[in-house]
């Protein structure tokens, strides 16, 4: 062994003890996040997502450096001498203005804010009232489990875009209601399969364990068969994002959302349809932005499912060893 | 069988009824409401409210008014009433008649492509998993999830008919057409194509998925391998063994996908202004038009709840497993 070797090995061993760093354990949730950074698809979709985020927080500082608000007509330049909204990049207006003169960039800015808020607060209300439903469902059994079973049934056998049209129309429209709408319609897909999960898990020998240990129900619910529950949880939670990010789309589109002149990427395609396909950039700029955040859920929450299956990393494997053949 | 079969349409039953029940509170049982002054229109006296209270038995107390609106919901001929419309006095009944034939086109034609698309797709990723096939699939599927109906609906129109149009081909329909197939069985595909189009997008990727995963999982088990080791060939091994017993999930999805439709597509109908069941019940709900609101939001449910009790009995004999539970 040459001496430069010796030291190329010296320079390339980690100052730790190497015995030590061979059995080091990974954490699930290291495992995951180190699947996810290796999948590009993931990684653009997170990036796509934190700038949707960054376009609604910034929303103000938009409005303040273009200096319109969001509901503003700007009388004096939104409009072209004729009367006409502005095609986009003209003097001021970025992405165009509406037939009303309204700033197009602003509204879609303020209109992500409207998206986001409803997509995860409609989402974190369905899992929480899910992952309770679902646990007091299948942990307890017997006739609890009965009638929350069935009322879960009777949710998801509901035509629901229908009632949620009906109990806007009824309620009159406003984000408080549209979320708790969406919230509705959605626990019981969380709840079904949390359910299934609790009912197998509280017969495993862990809980026997911590019942003998004297934990209580409540404990035992949600201190250790809930952390078993987390990755479907997640999963589910990451698709239901933009499930109800297109439902609040389609109410507002609908008029039955968010109540104008507040902006909604719904409620400005609607009133995009009420003028006309002249003006292109009225539909296509809140089309792009909608299906872009959509997409990127989606996407994400594919892909977080991958990392969360023990069973990728064989397929990866698999196809690790099919490369050189 | 018949007891599995029994309590599904016992839980149909209930489902009904909570609908039945919810509609009733929210539109004659709110408080603040007086359902005799909507129905009475502008012109208000005393005389004609009084005249109109006797005539509904809107001042009876709330439990003899819900007891004989749940008696003129039983499906008994010259009993069964679903009211009449505030607008154009005519028997909701008969509104919902004049509808129905649209959403039946529009479920027939649409339901056609998505099968054939959806599963077509599906099984050619499941065939190569990890080709490109299955990635293209995979895109196809996203984009199909996160797309909203509206913008889609939005898009064909723009690029196919107004693009189009300016441009001196027209070639598709302008929305609001639509053509009886008993006038012209040609011109009614031709009215229809955009419409069948988009809402056979939209769910066709759920088909993919379902497809894929329900052969995927089919084709790992033991009995494909023995008709595999028995000489069959491929293609005999994935249609004829493979296929028919990975459809049972697809029944289900089709069922439910098809009452929903039968009971008003309602974005769709509303781009495309053709006047099936959903946009009635969107101008409905824009005049406060609560009979035929109720009337639309019954059926659509009926269909619902109907489809859901088929296809779980559908399931029960395709799959013997099913029953036992």
């Amino acid at each position: 062994m040459s001496l430069s070797t010796v030291d190329a090995a010296a320079t390339t061993v980690p100052p730790e003890d190497p015995a030590v760093k061979g059995i080091e354990g990974r954490t699930p949730l290291q495992l995951v996040v180190q699947r996810l950074r290796t999948d590009r698809v993931a990684i653009i979709s997170v990036v796509v997502i934190v700038l949707i985020i960054a376009l609604a927080i910034g929303a103000p500082l938009i409005a303040a450096i273009t200096g319109h608000g969001p509901t503003d007509t700007n009388v004096d330049n939104g409009t072209d001498a004729n009367g006409q909204p502005l095609p986009p990049g003209s003097a001021g207006y970025l992405l165009g203005t509406d037939n009303l003169g309204r700033d197009i960039l602003v509204r879609i800015a303020y209109g992500a804010r409207v998206s986001l808020i409803v997509g995860v607060v409609a989402t974190a209300i369905a899992t929480i009232v899910g992952v309770v439903v679902g646990l007091f469902a299948g942990y307890y059994g017997g006739w609890l489990d009965s009638i929350l079973a069935r009322i879960m049934d009777v949710v998801l056998s509901f035509p629901y875009v229908l009632f949620a049209i009906v109990l806007v129309s009824v309620f009159g429209s406003s984000l408080p209601l549209t979320i708790l709408v969406i919230a509705f319609f959605s626990f019981a897909a969380i709840g079904r399969i949390v359910r299934g999960q609790a009912l197998s898990q509280r017969e495993k020998e862990y809980v026997e364990a911590a019942h003998s240990l004297g934990a209580g129900n409540m404990r035992i619910m949600f201190v250790d068969i809930l952390p078993n529950l987390v990755a479907p949880v997640i999963v589910l939670a990451t698709l239901l994002i933009p499930t109800a990010i297109i439902f609040e789309a389609t109410l507002s589109f609908l008029g039955l959302g968010i109540a104008l002149p507040t902006p909604s990427w719904g409620n400005m395609l609607s009133d995009a349809e009420g003028v006309g396909f002249q003006a292109w950039w009225f539909y296509i700029f809140p089309m792009i932005f909608l299906l872009l955040t959509t997409l990127a859920f989606n996407l994400l929450g594919d892909a977080v499912r991958d990392a969360l299956d023990p069973r990728t990393e064989r397929i990866f494997a698999g196809r690790r060893k099919k490369k050189p053949a | 069988m018949t007891r599995f079969l029994i309590r599904r349409i016992i839980l149909g039953l209930v489902t009904l009824w909570v609908i039945i029940t919810l509609v009733f509170v929210l539109y004659y049982a709110r408080p603040g409401v007086d359902p005799a002054r909507e129905l009475a229109g502008r012109a208000v006296t005393p005389a004609l409210l009084a005249n109109i209270n006797k005539q509904y038995g809107f001042n009876l107390p709330v439990y003899v008014q819900y007891w004989n609106y749940l008696k003129r919901l039983v499906p008994i001929p010259g009993q069964f009433n679903l009211g009449i419309s505030n607008n154009n006095h005519l028997p909701v009944t008969t509104i919902i008649a004049q509808a129905v034939p649209i959403d039946i086109s529009l479920a027939v034609g649409s339901a056609v492509i998505w099968m054939v698309l959806g599963i077509s797709v599906g099984v050619l990723a499941a065939r190569r998993p990890r080709s490109l096939w299955d990635r293209g699939a995979t895109v196809f599927v996203l984009t199909g999830v996160s797309m909203p109906t509206f913008i889609l609906g939005l898009l064909l129109l723009y690029v196919l008919y107004y693009l189009l149009t300016i441009h001196g081909i027209a070639i598709f329909p302008k929305p609001g057409s639509y053509t009886p197939i008993t006038t012209n069985p040609l011109e009614w595909a031709h009215d229809l194509i955009l419409p069948w189009i988009t809402l056979a997008l939209i769910t066709a990727a759920t088909y993919s998925r379902l497809t894929r995963s329900s052969l995927l999982e089919t084709l790992g088990e033991d009995y494909i391998r023995t008709a595999r080791a028995k000489g069959l060939s491929e293609r005999r091994v994935v249609y004829r063994h493979a296929l028919r017993s990975s459809l049972t999930p697809i029944v289900t999805q089709f069922g439910i996908d098809l009452a929903t439709v039968l009971g008003g597509a309602i974005i769709t109908e509303s781009i495309f202004g053709l006047p099936g069941l959903g946009l009635a019940v969107v101008q409905a709900i824009q005049v406060q038009n609560l009979p035929v609101v109720i009337g639309i939001v019954l059926v659509a449910s009926f269909f619902v709840v109907a489809a859901n009790i088929v296809v779980d009995a559908l399931y029960a004999v395709l799959d013997p497993r099913v029953r036992v539970s």
